[in-house]
């Protein structure tokens, strides 16, 4: 028995897996370095004066956000570098990111394509444009396209809803899409440019399509219809 | 007729009932603060449209400047020092006369909830937090507030804060809101350099801060603990109740978590004095109150309306009716995914607000209005909602992380006609086991839609079912 167990060890120990995963090891630890860059830095110091100095491990979120935007994604060693900034538990930190979508804890693309299939954008075509984009892209979601250039996500609600259907590049929205207007935001994407965002009918924001039914007069001036309040110096306070 | 019965009983509780006539006299004449804060009865019957003058949000469609320079021209920032030094008492009294109710969904009164955090202190700072974690499917109304109007926010956040004594406010903004968050962002910095906000802020004496603060992408950060969870740097998940935010908040510190309109729209409120705000809408229903119009309509859109509109009067006003018209109507989503779904003959004559609305046995929510025409299939429209709910549930409670699974499962088969009829009351059977039994309210919210689809569309679902069968048997 005794000699068994020495087996299974003298494998685990031997010399050329050992060797093999100290190479891997090492190899990732430089890919995943992480440190802050200097532009970064200032940010991340600007960030942790928002909230009181127990209470770091509030930016956690803000952090690891400047973090996923200066590597493109969120490594474990950036997660760990986060967490020693603002002195939590680098498996909290850990755990907090695995919890938000936004997070990417793999490398992902370029652009991240997310289509929002949720029912009001259902409604008006989500689907079809969630169709057509694995079509053009040849992707399904969560997959990214092998030159690392485009992630394809099916997305819930970006809060755009009378926009609708809404697509999101990175942090861009492109709204009241059709077939077109999709196939010329991938088109210029492909391109490696970043089309204007917003809707793309012809709407500026929310106003029906078409010119506003409400706030046609100009806004009124300052203090219009306001109510008289008295003087606090002359009057007495009420506190 | 239940729902007509129902709605004359919550009418007649009319707290307004015994308030002098010259409540506005007797207000600026009284040097203590007045114990009055409530809204006085409407007398009004017909609601909305509103005039442009009354509207609040004069900026919502972008079409002037957003920054400073403009948001004075509008009149924010508008003899705002002199409101501050007014003191909590009469903001607050001011908010409770106006009979503001939340506008984040749940609807409760802003000036009570204010005035909780007015207790004698204990040495903790207290704050302030704005709740923009908007992602309900079918809102969008905090989004416009955010990227035209954010000078509203930031005024509204001063004024809240002082009507709480609140040392500073953190602004917790969805991730997806980049450029929202930018435009926010670049507000506080112009209220800051302009001595709005920060160490004596427009002059008062009084310092607040506000801070901006972008979350990653999570639904249930939209609740209110769960938003100071992840405030706090964890995982966004509810936590228990109570000890209540106005106990322990963010930091282990008194907190109030508003939602950005309730702010947003306290400075007009303050200005124009709550008996004004309180002459829209029926009582305990008052205000006026950004409507956001999706789906099937000629011309979505987000619009500022009265309070108590008629639905159908809303659609046809703003939206260029119903595609297809009203009769090619099959139901609407009256607040945001998580309100049951109400069917064309309750639409014909529901009234949009509050109490109008839970007469008809759905509720107001976020006012967005999810409109569906004769071509949708409704069950697939709740069964995304659910896959929607099963997505986002944060899988702390039992019955919601495995009832909404459930829920999903059975949708999905019921969007085939793969399900026998008993199972339609298996389906309620679980969305009542969730209902009410889950720390935060997603477990309600995602129980709702079923429910309406159940109450309001069983003969589709049972109709499907039996077209299913058939072709199976052939």
């Amino acid at each position: 028995m005794r000699r068994l167990l020495q087996g299974c060890r003298s494998i685990h120990m031997s010399s050329v897996l050992r060797t093999g995963g100290q190479m891997d090891a090492c190899a990732m630890r430089d890919m995943l370095k992480f440190e802050f860059s200097e532009d970064n830095q200032r940010r991340v110091k600007a960030l942790l004066a928002w909230y009181p100095e127990a209470e770091w491990k509030g930016a956690l979120i803000p952090l690891l956000d400047i973090a996923q935007r200066q590597q493109g994604w969120l490594s474990i060693s950036a997660v760990q570098a986060v967490a020693e900034i603002i002195k939590v538990d680098p498996m909290k930190a850990f755990e907090a990111a695995q919890f938000y979508t936004m997070f990417f804890m793999k490398p992902r693309g370029k652009y991240v394509v997310s289509v929002c299939t949720s029912t009001p954008c259902k409604l008006r075509g989500g689907d079809e444009i969630f169709e057509a984009c694995k079509k053009a892209l040849n992707l399904v979601h969560g997959q990214t396209t092998p030159d690392m250039q485009f992630t394809l996500k099916e997305d819930y609600c970006m809060g755009a809803c009378v926009n609708a259907p809404v697509l999101a590049v990175n942090d861009d929205m492109y709204e009241d899409l059709d077939e077109k207007s999709l196939a010329d935001i991938l088109a210029k994407l492909r391109k490696d440019k970043l089309p204007p965002a917003g809707p793309q009918n012809g709407r500026c924001a929310c106003e029906p399509k078409g010119g506003p039914t409400t706030l046609k007069t100009p806004p009124p001036p300052p203090g219009f219809m306001m109510q008289d309040l008295p003087d606090p110096k002359t009057k007495k306070k009420c506190q | 007729m239940a729902a007509v019965t129902r709605f004359n009983l919550l009418a007649k509780p009319n707290i307004g009932g015994a308030l002098p006539v010259s409540l506005q006299l007797h207000r600026f004449q009284s040097t203590q603060p007045t114990t009055l804060g409530t809204p006085p009865p409407q007398t009004k019957t017909k609601f909305g449209p509103l005039a442009d003058k009354d509207r609040i949000f004069t900026n919502l469609y972008g079409r002037h400047d957003w920054r400073l320079k403009g948001a004075l021209k509008r009149g924010d920032w508008y003899k705002t020092k002199e409101i501050v030094l007014k003191g909590p008492d009469w903001i607050v009294n001011e908010i409770k006369t106006s009979g503001l109710r939340g506008r984040g969904g749940a609807g409760f009164p802003s000036g009570m909830k204010w005035s909780f955090m007015n207790k004698p202190g204990d040495g903790r700072p207290k704050y302030l937090v704005v709740n923009a974690d908007e992602g309900e499917p079918g809102t969008c109304k905090d989004r416009e507030i955010m990227r035209h109007d954010p000078h509203k926010l930031v005024e509204g956040c001063l004024i809240a804060g002082r009507a709480m004594g609140a040392q500073a406010a953190y602004i917790y903004i969805r991730g997806e809101f980049y450029n929202e968050a930018s435009n926010m962002q670049l507000a506080i910095s112009e209220a800051y350099q302009a001595g709005l906000i920060g160490k004596n802020a427009c002059g008062t004496g009084y310092d607040f801060d506000v801070y901006m603060h972008r979350g990653a992408g999570a639904y249930i950060c939209g609740e209110e603990t769960a938003l100071i969870e992840s405030l706090e740097g964890k995982q966004g998940k509810p936590r228990l109740k109570p000890p209540f935010p106005a106990d322990v908040g963010v930091f282990g510190c008194p907190t109030t978590v508003t939602n950005v309109e309730t702010v947003a729209v306290a400075p007009s409120i303050c200005r124009r004095g709550g008996l004004w705000f309180a002459s829209f809408g029926r009582t305990r229903n008052s205000g006026t109150k950004l409507f956001n119009i999706s789906g099937h309509v000629n011309r979505p859109c987000t619009v500022e309306e009265e309070m108590s509109i008629p639905l159908k009067e809303l659609i046809e006003r703003h939206c260029g009716g119903v595609t297809g018209g009203w009769d090619n109507l099959l139901g609407v989503i009256p607040g945001g995914s998580s309100t049951p779904i109400i069917p064309k003959n309750v639409c014909d004559d529901v009234i949009m607000d509050f109490d109008g609305l839970i007469a008809a046995q759905t509720s107001l929510g976020t006012a967005a209005i999810i409109v569906m025409d004769k071509s949708t299939d409704v069950i697939k429209a709740i069964a995304r909602l659910i896959s929607f709910y099963k997505h986002e549930s944060c899988g702390q409670c039992t019955p919601c992380r495995e009832g909404i699974g459930w829920m999903n499962k059975i949708m999905t088969r019921f969007v085939k006609g793969d399900a026998h009829p008993s199972e339609i009351d298996m389906l309620w059977e679980i969305s009542k086991q969730i209902e009410g039994h889950t720390i935060c309210a997603l477990g309600d919210g995602a129980a709702w839609p079923v429910q309406g689809l159940i109450r309001h569309f069983r003969p589709e679902i049972e109709k499907r079912m039996k077209l299913y069968a058939k072709l199976a048997s052939n």
